[in-house]
C-alpha cells in the first residue's frame, strides 16, 4: 500500500515537477537532429539549456498562477491586521510565515514598512516579514523540490524562516526604533475596508501576476540557465570544487560574497545552483549563494534607506549575511542527511 | 467625478493611470484623473499595496492593475450611483 503510494508520488514528482521525460525528449533531439553526443560539451550544454528553460517557464507559470490565487486572500493590509494582534516571538513567527504568502514587490516596501510601523507593529515583527518575504516564497519552494528534492526544499524553507525569526528577534532586542525615520511614526494608515474580490477578480489577479512576473524575470532566467549551461558543459569540476568545494573552507563565504551584490530572482538563480550541485559543490554553499542573491538586493536596500537610518540598515544587512553564512556551513556539515 | 490613481510612480501605477484616462475618454464622462504619489496621502486611504484606484474618495481597487474592462466597469458603476 505504502509502496504503491510512494511509487505514485515518485511518478508524479518525476513527471510533473522534475519533468524527467522532457530531459529525455530534449536529449533525443540533441542527438538525432543536431547530431551531437550528449557526453560532448556542446551537446550536454544545449540539453541543459533547452530542458531547463522550458521546465522553468512551464513550472513558473503554473505555480505563479496557483499561488497568486491563494495570495489574493492575503493582501498586506490584512497581514498587517493579523500581525497587529500578536506580540513577541509569536508575532515574529507569524510575520515570517505571512511573509511567504503576502504578495509583495519591492516597489511596495516603503508603504508596507510605514504601514506596519505606524500601526504599532514591533520592528522585530516587521523585519521578520521583510527578511522572509523575498527569501521564501511558495513558487521557489516547489521549484527547489523540482530541481533537487523535497527534503532539500523543506530544509530551505525551515532555514529561511528560522533566519527571518532570529533576525527579527535580534533587531527587536537591540531596540533600534530611534533609527527609524521620524516621519514614519507620524504617518497614519487609515483603516479602510478593502474592496471585496470576486472569484473572477482573483483569477484575473492570478493571470496578471503570471504575465507580470514572467515579463519581469524571463531575462534573469535565460541568463541564469545560460550560466548554468556553461558551468554544466565547460567549466571543469576540479576548478569549481577548488573554489567552492568542500576542500575550500572559505567556500560558503565566497558564495555569499558573490551572491549579495547580484540582483536576480530566485528563478534565475536556481539553474546556476543546479549546475553547481551537479559539479559537486556542497548543498550548503549553493543554498548560501541562492539566499544571498534573493534576500539582499541593492534596490530593496536603497528603498529601505528612505525609511530607516544607516545603523538599522547595517544591522539588518549584517544579521542576514551572518545568518546565510551560518546556514551554509550547517548544511555542508549535515547536508548528507538530506540528499 | 474625481478619479485618483495611488502609487509612488512604479510602472504599474502608470499603467493604471493610462487605463483610467482611456476609460474616461471612451465613456465620455466628465472626470478628472489625478495621480497621488505622496506616501502619507496614499496611506490616508488605508492602502499599502499600490497601485490603487480611488473614485470620489472611495477605494475601489488596491494592489493590482485590473483589466481595462474592469476599470471601465468600476468607473461606470461609480458614475451611475451619483
Amino acid at each position: 500500500m505504502f509502496d504503491a503510494l510512494g511509487n505514485m508520488f515518485g511518478w508524479l514528482n518525476d513527471s510533473l515537477l522534475k519533468m524527467v521525460w522532457l530531459n529525455d525528449v530534449v536529449g533525443r533531439f540533441v542527438e538525432s537532429v543536431l547530431g551531437l553526443s550528449l557526453t560532448s560539451r556542446l551537446g550536454s550544454s544545449i540539453q541543459f539549456f533547452v530542458y531547463d528553460t522550458v521546465k522553468i517557464f512551464v513550472l513558473l507559470s503554473a505555480l505563479i498562477f496557483a499561488i497568486s490565487y491563494v495570495q489574493s486572500y492575503f493582501p498586506p493590509e490584512r497581514t498587517k491586521a493579523i500581525l497587529g494582534r500578536f506580540n513577541g516571538i509569536t508575532g515574529m513567527v507569524l510575520g515570517a510565515l505571512l511573509g511567504t504568502i503576502t504578495p509583495f514587490c519591492s516597489c511596495s516596501s516603503i508603504p508596507l514598512f510605514i504601514g506596519f510601523t505606524s500601526a504599532g507593529l514591533p520592528l522585530g515583527v516587521t523585519f521578520a516579514f521583510l527578511i522572509s518575504s523575498p527569501l521564501v516564497d511558495l513558487a521557489s519552494v516547489l521549484l527547489l523540490a523540482s530541481i533537487f528534492n523535497w527534503t532539500t526544499a523543506l530544509a530551505y524553507v525551515v532555514m529561511g524562516l528560522v533566519l527571518a525569526v532570529v533576525g527579527g528577534f535580534i533587531i527587536g532586542r537591540l531596540k533600534l526604533e530611534r533609527y527609524v525615520e521620524p516621519f514614519v511614526f507620524g504617518t497614519h494608515l487609515a483603516d479602510a475596508e478593502l474592496p471585496e474580490l470576486t472569484r473572477a477578480d482573483r483569477l484575473a489577479f492570478a493571470r496578471e501576476q503570471v504575465a507580470d512576473i514572467v515579463k519581469k524575470v524571463w531575462l534573469y532566467v535565460l541568463i541564469g540557465v545560460g550560466i548554468g549551461a556553461v558551468i554544466h558543459g565547460w567549466i571543469p569540476a576540479e576548478f569549481i570544487s577548488a573554489v567552492l568545494g568542500d576542500r575550500n573552507p572559505l567556500a560558503v563565504i565566497i558564495a555569499t560574497a558573490i551572491g549579495v551584490p547580484m540582483y536576480a530572482d530566485i528563478f534565475g538563480t536556481l539553474p546556476i545552483a543546479e549546475a553547481l550541485v551537479n559539479k559537486g559543490v556542497g548543498l550548503g554553499t549553493v543554498l548560501s549563494f541562492m539566499m544571498a542573491v534573493t534576500a539582499l538586493s541593492l534596490p530593496s536596500l536603497i528603498m529601505l534607506k528612505k525609511v530607516v537610518k544607516t545603523p538599522l540598515l547595517a544591522t539588518f544587512f549584517t544579521i542576514v549575511v551572518t545568518g546565510i553564512i551560518i546556514i551554509g556551513y550547517t548544511f555542508n556539515a549535515f547536508g548528507h542527511l538530506f540528499v | 467625478m474625481i478619479i485618483k490613481v495611488l502609487g509612488s510612480g512604479c510602472a504599474n501605477c502608470q499603467k493604471l493611470e493610462g487605463l483610467a484616462t482611456k476609460a474616461v475618454g471612451e465613456l465620455g464622462i466628465s472626470a478628472e484623473v489625478v495621480k497621488v504619489t505622496d506616501i502619507a496621502e496614499i496611506m490616508g486611504y488605508g492602502v499599502m499595496s499600490t497601485p490603487a484606484l480611488v473614485i470620489d474618495e472611495q477605494l475601489k481597487v488596491a494592489g493590482r492593475v485590473p483589466s481595462y474592462d474592469d476599470v471601465k466597469r468600476v468607473i461606470e458603476a461609480a458614475g451611475g450611483a451619483k
